[in-house]
């Protein structure tokens, strides 16, 4: 492959981080632990992560409710994401924001927002901001199948591409907004297509195909930062788990086992480490030390967490305004 | 010595916008018709001619798109100023006001500065019925996180809007669009008037009326009349509403004991009920009369001149009558 090592072992690093946090929220919220809602990203692992791997520190991204991914993507540190979840003072947001809610602004992670489509005007904002500043910087948008359907989403558009600031729209469709089908709640199959109507190009990937996402990303970044503006990016992907952790039976009121199995052949992780071995990049023994070390690293986010004490309660007073 | 003239509402605005787009080259101005045309109440006339398009950008008719350029422009680096033509159209960004901008810095435990201001206009009077013309200013109160500025002279919006531009927060300032041609005294240059800081605009020791915008001077025109006849009302602006001079209003109130609230919101939900209830919880063995609201009626603008001017729109009138029914308790 005509990628440096490092940077393959770095992406599929990331996507296992990704994974094995998630799997420990999935632990956590059967146990009652969790006190809020978890929308989690397993199976939605290389779109975060192949994007991602095109930016800095200095890059921004928006995010959304189901944002973890992202954020871990983006160099959110595991053990402040971890309290944040279980609501401690020592989460990113202080026990504030929670789940759908997580920021790290020092890494660029402007935030998730817990509503759908929301994230679009914010994201071409940033942008704006970027040109004006003359920054070498881009944002990305992330937003799912739901969101391309908000009326906001399409005014972002329409004013990024006007004024050609350096956003990347990267839109997970992952077949579901909530519980109705794609071809339920809108007459496209491809989202993409939607980019011609604001004269940005709009491309199509596997979602499941990390280096994929990260070469349409990394042209997309090519062109934002060269100004001549925005570009849409589908990536076609699909969610593991159910839309939170409250949805009964990982989604089957809607959706069928033999859709989920179908997907889950085509892991984001599984697939890459095969490609990996196959392609003799990497030993298994090499990717098996990656896996125990993030392991490893989860399972100290989770102490941490835990014995991570919760805000006093008048904390809850604080922060309003800056 | 600030050298001081005589300078319409309009201007005060327009004389702010370019004092603050000189001042500081993050500051940019962004809204529907305020570049070529010059806003649609000409509060930015000519700006755009001075500053070029960059600094005073036209933007397409896409509240949220022009909200959440605000925000997002803001968390980089910049200072924008952006304008949602009518209050009326706030609703249709209602997400990106009350949603983002006004719960960012909280729920991401204060991570990041937004300072944003938001210029929209209010007030009902030129016929713009039901969708160009309502006072909604008090539903913002209900949001924590924004700040609601509610000028009620040239003297104040000027030195409010430099206040404004310096906060950190987003920043809702509502411009009273019947005010634009009112005239009064302005300084020159660059000062501000600060936040939470009500201004008595007349004095007097029986009846404490709060009044917001062009109330204000509905009040006033009531206060001078009454004073002939002996009774005296104070009557205070609060300026702001978040934040609030409770203070004011209450040193004032047990003064008087007697309490009115002249405001053209809607009558439900009125700021004027959060007046009366501050009262109640904080004053209770000091009234002396109920407390009364002088507002619209609890409708949509109507459009007919009838039904608007002279039914609609609180007017001296209902204030009179106010006052005369709290003076029967004196």
């Amino acid at each position: 492959m005509k990628y440096p090592k490092s940077m393959l072992l770095e992406m599929l690093k990331k996507m296992m981080e990704i994974r094995y946090f998630e799997e420990k929220v999935v632990d956590q919220y059967a146990r009652g632990a969790v006190p809020g809602l978890a929308h989690l990203y397993i199976g939605e692992e290389a779109v975060a992560v192949g994007a991602c791997m095109n930016l800095t520190d200095e890059d921004y991204i928006t995010s959304t409710h189901r944002g973890h991914g992202h954020c871990i993507a983006k160099g959110g540190d595991l053990k402040p994401m971890m309290a944040e979840l279980f609501g401690k003072r020592t989460g990113y947001c202080k026990g504030k924001g929670g789940s759908m809610h997580i920021a790290a602004f020092d890494k660029g992670i402007i935030g998730a927002m817990g509503i759908v489509g929301s994230g679009g005007p914010i994201a071409v904002g940033a942008a704006l901001g970027i040109k004006k500043q003359n920054l070498d910087r881009v944002v990305i948008c992330f937003f799912g199948d739901g969101a391309s359907n908000e009326g906001a989403t399409h005014e972002a558009m329409n004013f990024a591409s006007l004024h050609k600031v350096p956003v990347i729209f990267v839109c997970e469709n992952n077949l579901y907004g909530i519980s109705v089908a794609q071809h339920r709640h809108q007459a496209i199959k491809d989202i993409a297509i939607r980019a011609a109507g604001y004269a940005m190009p709009g491309v199509v990937v596997d979602g499941m195909d990390v280096l994929a996402v990260y070469e349409a990303v990394k042209e997309a970044v090519k062109r934002a930062k060269s100004g001549k503006g925005p570009t849409l990016i589908e990536c076609k992907t699909y969610r593991f788990r159910g839309h939170h952790e409250g949805d009964p039976n990982l989604g089957l009121r809607y959706r069928t086992k033999d859709e989920i199995e179908e997907w889950k052949k085509r892991c984001p992780i599984l697939c890459f480490k095969e490609k990996l071995i196959k392609e003799k990049i990497a030993k298994k023994k090499e990717i098996d030390q990656i896996e125990e070390d993030v392991k490893r690293r989860v399972e100290e986010a989770f102490v941490y967490a835990m014995q991570s004490p919760f805000p006093k309660p008048e904390q809850a007073l604080e922060d309003l305004f800056a | 010595m600030t050298k001081m003239r005589e300078l319409t509402f309009r201007e005060a605005v327009v004389e702010a916008l370019d004092i603050a787009l000189e001042r500081d080259p993050k500051v940019f101005l962004l809204g529907e018709d305020i570049g070529y045309y010059g806003g649609l109440f000409q509060a930015t006339q000519g700006l755009m001619q001075k500053y070029g398009e960059d600094r005073v950008m036209d933007s397409p008719i896409s509240e949220s798109a022009i909200l959440g350029a605000g925000i997002g422009s803001a968390i980089v680096g910049m200072h924008p100023i952006v304008e949602i033509m009518n209050i009326d159209f706030l609703p249709v960004c209602m997400d990106q006001l009350v949603n983002q901008a006004a719960k960012m810095h909280y729920m991401f435990g204060g991570q990041m500065k937004i300072p944003l201001v938001i210029r929209t206009t209010c007030g009902a009077g030129r016929g713009g019925a039901a969708h160009h013309a309502q006072a909604t200013h008090a539903a913002f109160m209900h949001f924590p996180g924004i700040k609601i500025v509610i000028p009620g002279t040239p003297h104040d919006v000027k030195g409010l809007l430099f206040t404004a531009i310096e906060d950190e927060n987003p920043v809702l300032f509502i411009e009273d669009k019947m005010m634009y041609n009112l005239k009064g005294e302005v300084p020159e240059g660059y000062y501000t008037v600060p936040f939470g800081k009500a201004a008595i605009r007349h004095e007097g020791k029986d009846i404490t009326i709060v009044a917001t915008m062009r109330m204000i001077h509905k009040a006033l025109t009531v206060a001078n009349e009454m004073e002939k006849e002996g009774i005296g009302i104070e009557v205070i602006d609060p300026r702001t509403l978040c934040p609030l001079d409770k203070e004011t209003i209450l040193h004032s109130f047990k003064k008087t004991g007697k309490m009115i609230i002249v405001d053209e919101g809607n009558r439900v939900g009125n700021f004027g009920s959060e007046v009366a209830s501050i009262i109640a919880e904080e004053a209770v063995e000091y009234i002396q009369a109920p407390i009364l609201k002088v507002t619209a009626p609890h409708v949509p603008v109507p459009y007919s001149p009838i039904l608007e001017k002279e039914f609609y729109i609180p007017n001296e009138d209902g204030i009179r009558k106010a006052i005369h029914k709290v003076m029967e308790y004196a």
